[in-house]
């Protein structure tokens, strides 16, 4: 993290997901996925420990924003690969740049766990670690929804789980 | 699906679950002798809340060395605000998109 003295908050995020480890772990890793739900990035992982992790947005996403006012780097998240286990846990450093608020965070931690809790039925976890009352937390906790940031983690998880399971995202998404 | 959706609103029906939940949104990550502290209850009386949440799916706990952590889950409560949006709100938007557009042809 960017400042050694900053205090860390943990916020966790559950979802049961009626679809394989497999499938679950290409959602969150190829981008043919990333670009369908939740904020719609095209996700690049270099998927072994130091590996890079970067982000970039879709062109809908992109004129979304500028239309917002917001004009977004070609790179709207970065970090580094910290453990990858394919299809079961992937830990990675994460720091949005979307904007000098977003990147004031710097590098926080996102985990995913992924395991079968019945038979065709996945637990899947985020567990990400950043700032406390950080202007990166109030985004990814939903906080700032209706002032169009979108609806954070348990929102992006929502729509996954509805992508998986029916093959298409929700209506009230921002896209 | 439905049964889940029965978990969380029997989980969200008693004062001192979502009391619990409340304590959690503040600050994250508390251990069952703190959430107990700010009870007037037996620590086994939170313990049955606790466990009721926890199969909500409302509540997840995990291990930090020797303690059992408990954080605020809000995925459960953010897939029922969606599936009552897309079922409900959807038509009503789109109703007032066409409204739009077609006004705006008119004048």
């Amino acid at each position: 993290m960017s400042n050694p003295t900053q205090t860390i908050t943990t916020q966790v995020y559950r979802v049961y997901i009626r679809a394989s480890a497999q499938a679950i772990w290409d959602a969150i890793t190829k981008p043919e996925w990333t670009e369908r739900y939740g904020y719609t990035g095209i996700v690049d992982y270099d998927m072994r420990p130091g590996g890079h992790y970067k982000v970039q947005p879709t062109e809908q996403f992109r004129a979304a924003s500028l239309a917002m006012g917001n004009d977004l780097p070609d790179v709207i998240i970065d970090g580094e690969v910290l453990e990858a286990d394919p299809p079961r846990k992937l830990v990675t450093t994460f720091r949005m740049l979307m904007d000098a608020a977003t990147a004031e965070a710097g590098f926080t931690r996102i985990t995913h766990e992924i395991k079968e809790s019945a038979p065709g039925v996945c637990q899947l976890t985020l567990i990400h670690e950043l700032p406390t009352g950080s202007y990166l937390a109030t985004i990814v906790d939903g906080s700032l929804e209706e002032y169009g940031a979108g609806g954070g983690h348990a929102w992006v998880l929502s729509d996954l789980k509805s992508l998986l399971e029916t093959g298409s995202v929700l209506a009230g998404g921002p896209s | 699906m439905t049964d889940d959706d029965d978990r969380v609103f029997k989980a969200l029906a008693d004062p001192t679950r979502r009391f619990l939940l409340d304590r959690l949104f503040e600050r994250d990550g508390r251990t069952l002798t703190e959430l107990e502290s700010e009870l007037d209850m037996t620590r086994f009386g939170v313990m049955k809340h606790l466990k009721v949440l926890e199969e909500a799916g409302l509540v997840v706990t995990r291990k930090s060395g020797r303690e059992k952590l408990h954080f605020l889950n809000p995925v459960p409560i953010r897939l029922i605000h969606d599936r009552w949006i897309d079922k409900y709100t959807e038509r009503h938007v789109s109703a007032l998109v066409e409204l739009k557009n077609q006004l705006e042809e008119e004048s």
